[in-house]
């Protein structure tokens, strides 16, 4: 028997004024499973990741969270204003207190020990991306809810957090849901795409890119054994203010 | 020393110790015209004492909490620029305070020193309030440090990692309001954002970690004060103003000493 899952969405709807940003929206991430969350701008990703985290209440639908679940949460851009005197030690505490030691096993978890007493105005865009995740660490999550967590960071940089959230996975056994801009491009070490474009549009299973050789060329050895090709099952279309247009529907024109 | 000048020296330092960590979070959650326009409705809570009948300092604190609920509201909407609000607050609720003034004809309030602070008229009531109010303000913000920072931060970050954002976010708009009512005494309703910011301004070049940015803050505005209140004297300026000008010089000081970072 599959264990319960640590996330459940079932059927979440949520509107702005008579704006329907979700529809029915149903998700599941279970123990050790990454669920990727895929779409274009203005697909509701954002909003779907603020709901689960309870940051958003849904107009409809239930969101329930295996009882004493812990989740670490990386949020989308993060900026420090300049006037604040922060170092990346102390940032990473912010939210949850730990000793030295502590803060030094989870920065160098995520391969940014060398940056612990820089200040976090200092350091670059894929330093950042990990001491937020060093961040999440630190609360011992059952669950990672990563939103982008690749954006801004360069092309090699991309592939070797692909990597570090992989192992994330394997050693500490967490489950992770994570957002991603790329509408064909996921980890290869997901388990389940999930489109979104207001509804779930389709789900399932990435394809691996190493196996084809026009996309290791394409990807070079390192992306290829990072990324995973996502082929879309779509039954409908959208038209340019993303309202549905069935296959029915574009027939009779 | 002048007894006068020596409770103006002690008031004043009173105000600018807490006013330096509070300062603190002013300037890194980049509130300052929020903070201005909160001051700008002292007028308004002074003019609301004395109908009342109660003290000018409750009616300022009332007035300034209660501009900041309706601010926190408005925000809600998209049509405004949060600027354009405060910008539209701050001398709507400056007018106001000075027309009700004007139907105010039993009651005789001394406008400039509202305006511009009194701080050479402290009187031994006046310091046990400052202070008591001040002390307690600094003992809250202590207390709400650690959630305050999180949230000025990141907010959403800091919710998901169990902050109650909002409670937070009102008790510091309560902090600033007190602050404000017990500050106006000493550089007045139009002066007091800039003893929130520019000692705090000041500190940020010798800082290396928030805590210290804050104690730094408090000890530039005390130097202000004692400054401010010593070319007061010696050059007959008006107090309030000279402690203004005796901060900003501090600040442009700061850019001359090397950064060890």
């Amino acid at each position: 028997m599959p264990a319960e899952p640590l996330l459940t969405v079932e059927n979440v709807s949520f509107a702005v004024r008579d704006n329907l940003i979700l529809q029915k929206v149903d998700l599941r991430v279970r123990t050790g499973e990454i669920v990727a969350l895929i779409g274009p701008n203005g697909a509701g990703k954002s909003t779907l990741i603020r709901i689960v985290l309870g940051l958003l209440h849904p107009n409809s639908g239930r969101v329930s969270l295996q009882p004493g679940l812990r989740i670490g949460y990386m949020p989308q851009r993060l900026t420090v204003a300049d006037t604040l005197p922060l170092t990346v030690r102390r940032f990473v505490t912010l939210g949850t207190p730990a000793s030295r030691e502590q803060v030094r096993n989870a920065l160098a978890e995520v391969g940014a020990g060398h940056v612990l007493d820089a200040p976090v105005q200092a350091i670059s865009g894929g330093e950042l991306q990990r001491v937020l995740l060093a961040r999440a660490l630190l609360r011992q999550p059952d669950l990672l809810v990563l939103d982008e967590p690749i954006q801004g960071v360069d092309l090699n940089g991309q592939y070797e957090l692909y990597e570090l959230i992989g192992s994330l996975r394997r050693q500490r056994g967490c489950g992770i849901l994570m957002v991603s801009h790329e509408l064909h491009l996921v980890m290869a070490a997901t388990d389940q795409v999930i489109c979104l474009n207001r509804h779930v549009c389709c789900s399932g299973h990435p394809d691996h890119v190493a196996r084809n050789p026009a996309y290791l060329e394409l990807f070079g050895i390192e992306g290829a054994r990072n990324l995973a090709i996502y082929h879309h099952h779509h039954n409908h279309r959208h038209d340019l203010h993303g309202t549905v247009v069935t296959a029915e529907r574009r027939d009779h024109g | 020393m002048d007894e006068f000048l020596a409770r103006a020296l002690v008031g004043g330092c009173g105000v600018a110790l807490a006013a330096g960590p509070l300062g603190a979070f002013i300037v890194w959650r980049r509130m300052a015209y929020f903070g201005d326009t909160l001051a700008h409705s002292g007028l308004l809570g002074v003019v609301l004492g004395a109908v009342l009948g109660i003290n000018p300092e409750f009616g300022v604190i009332v007035t300034c909490l209660a501009v900041a609920l309706v601010l926190v509201l408005l925000q809600r909407q998209r049509r405004l620029a949060a600027d354009t609000l405060l910008g539209i607050l701050a001398h709507t609720t400056l007018s106001l305070g000075l027309v009700a003034l004007a139907f105010l004809e039993t009651v005789r309030v001394d406008l400039v020193s509202y305006l511009f602070g009194d701080i050479l008229s402290i009187n031994a009531t006046d310091l046990g309030w400052i202070w008591a109010g001040n002390l307690l303000a600094l003992g809250a913000l202590t207390g709400l440090w650690r959630p305050l920072l999180a949230a000025t931060v990141h907010e959403e970050l800091a919710q998901v990692e169990g902050v109650a954002v909002f409670p937070v976010r009102l008790a510091f708009m309560l902090l600033i309001a007190i602050v404000i009512a017990l500050a106006m005494k000493v550089v007045g309703i139009l002066l007091i954002t800039s003893l929130l910011i520019i000692p705090a301004a000041a500190a940020r070049r010798f800082a290396r970690s928030p805590e210290g940015m804050a104690a730094l803050a408090s000890l530039f505005g005390c130097a202000a004060v004692g400054l401010g209140l010593w070319a007061s004297t010696r050059w007959d300026t008006p107090a309030g103003p000279s402690v203004v000008v005796a901060a900003t010089t501090l600040f442009l000081m700061s850019f001359t000493v090397p950064s060890r970072s």
